[in-house]
């Protein structure tokens, strides 16, 4: 199994040369199975050039959002492959309580915000609902479930025979507890991250910097840190970058281990980086 | 070890914020969580009790109604919103885990998260004023 960051940064797209080695482009993470199977982690503005790489023999492409804020959204009108009448893509993503994944989708995909509607895209489009029970995707099985952050937010957890990837980009696991971590039962996003061995996690604030944004549904990097220890999560990717935070801020935020205790890798995610995960 | 749904997990960090006593049941009916107002009137820490099956928490603390009749399980409060998926609210007499017998009104409601999922069922309640 193969993982390519496409976009790593935060809320807003922040493209320029002091943000050049981690990344402008907002959420957007490839995971590609050996037989070939494409799972496309978020829709934000990475996408646009994950779309222009993709082979003319692909058929069908995944997508899986998260939740439906505009950084995770902004890129899927520029996905190529929607706009090709071979293709076949399926979305996934949460509902709300009161309106479906497409009349949510449809918000954005229409005009004023977008001119082409999404029953005009091109493509064969299917709309799945989650959180849903586990499903295959080709060698995948995806397991999704809701978590802590403003609105309906999914995580989502990727297993094949390579192993398991746990994906919360948008996630605030610390929120309304005294002393983090607390009991595992009680913590969001426990049981996608259980045991991973790549762990993908929302890491936008430093602690100082966390203090002034409890409720904002994003982490601190030392909170994120004690949730992958908890977990037992392998390799920890800090992802999710503040759109101010530049190269050498985060250089010395997420270069600290956060105060690890155990031997937990951590590699900060970076825009164009790959890991390869193998049985 | 299984994680709890997330709106029961925003429920329980609400609850052990507010002032008021709160008690919490998964789909099971098991109990899962009360908050230190809730213990002043139960009369024993959650860390003491900890979890407790449908059974033993609705009998547990002897509820009676207004005339002092034993109340049936199934007409407590809490059990009406876990058994009927509604709101509900009454007025009975309970006695704490202390051994002393408290007059308590309480409101009960059904959890129903995302997509329509039932997640359980929680109750407030408060002393009942002198009248």
């Amino acid at each position: 199994m193969n993982v390519r960051f496409w976009g790593t940064r935060g809320s807003l797209a922040s493209p320029g040369a002091e943000t050049a080695r981690y990344g402008g482009n907002t959420a957007c993470v490839e995971v590609r199975g050996r037989d070939g199977t494409l799972l496309v982690l978020d829709a934000g503005t990475g996408i646009r050039r994950l779309g222009a790489t993709l082979p003319k023999t692909l058929v069908r492409v995944d997508i899986l959002l998260t939740h439906l804020h505009m950084d995770h959204i902004q890129g899927l009108g520029f996905f190529a492959p929607l706009h090709d009448s071979e293709m076949e893509i399926h979305v996934w993503g949460p509902a709300s309580t009161t309106l479906t994944l497409a009349e949510r989708l449809n918000r954005y995909l229409s005009p004023p915000l977008f001119p082409v509607r999404l029953r005009d895209l091109a493509c064969r489009l299917r709309l799945h609902e989650v959180p849903c029970s586990e499903v295959a995707i080709g060698e995948f099985r995806v397991a999704s479930m809701l978590v802590c952050h403003p609105g309906p937010t999914v995580g989502y957890r990727i297993a094949s025979r390579d192993g398991v990837v746990a994906y919360l980009p948008d996630h605030e696991p610390a929120l309304g507890a005294l002393k983090f971590p607390i009991a595992a039962e009680w913590t969001s996003g426990y049981e996608l991250a259980a045991g991973a061995d790549l762990l993908i996690h929302d890491a936008q604030y430093s602690a100082e910097e966390y203090r002034d944004h409890v409720g904002w549904g994003h982490s601190a990097f030392e909170d994120v840190v004690r949730f992958a220890e908890l977990a037992g999560a392998r390799h920890l990717v800090p992802f999710h970058h503040d759109p101010a935070h530049t190269d050498a801020d985060l250089d010395r935020m997420l270069s600290s281990r956060g105060g690890a205790t155990s031997s937990l890798e951590i590699t900060p995610a970076t825009e164009g980086a790959s890991f390869e995960l193998e049985s | 070890m299984a994680q709890h749904e997330i709106e029961v997990i925003l429920l329980r960090q609400l609850a052990s914020y507010l002032a008021m006593p709160i008690f919490i049941v998964d789909p099971r009916g098991t109990l899962v969580f009360y908050n230190e107002p809730a213990e002043i009137i139960l009369g024993k820490r959650f860390e003491e009790t900890g979890e407790m099956s449908p059974k033993e928490w609705s009998t547990a603390f002897q509820p009676t109604d207004e005339e002092g009749r034993p109340l049936e399980p199934e007409a407590m409060p809490l059990m009406i919103a876990f058994n009927d998926r509604r709101p509900t609210h009454g007025s009975l007499w309970i006695q704490g885990f202390d051994g002393v017998r408290r007059h308590i009104e309480a409101t009960a409601f059904p959890l129903v998260g995302q997509s329509d999922r039932f997640l359980g069922a929680a109750v407030l309640f408060w002393l009942k004023a002198a009248p």
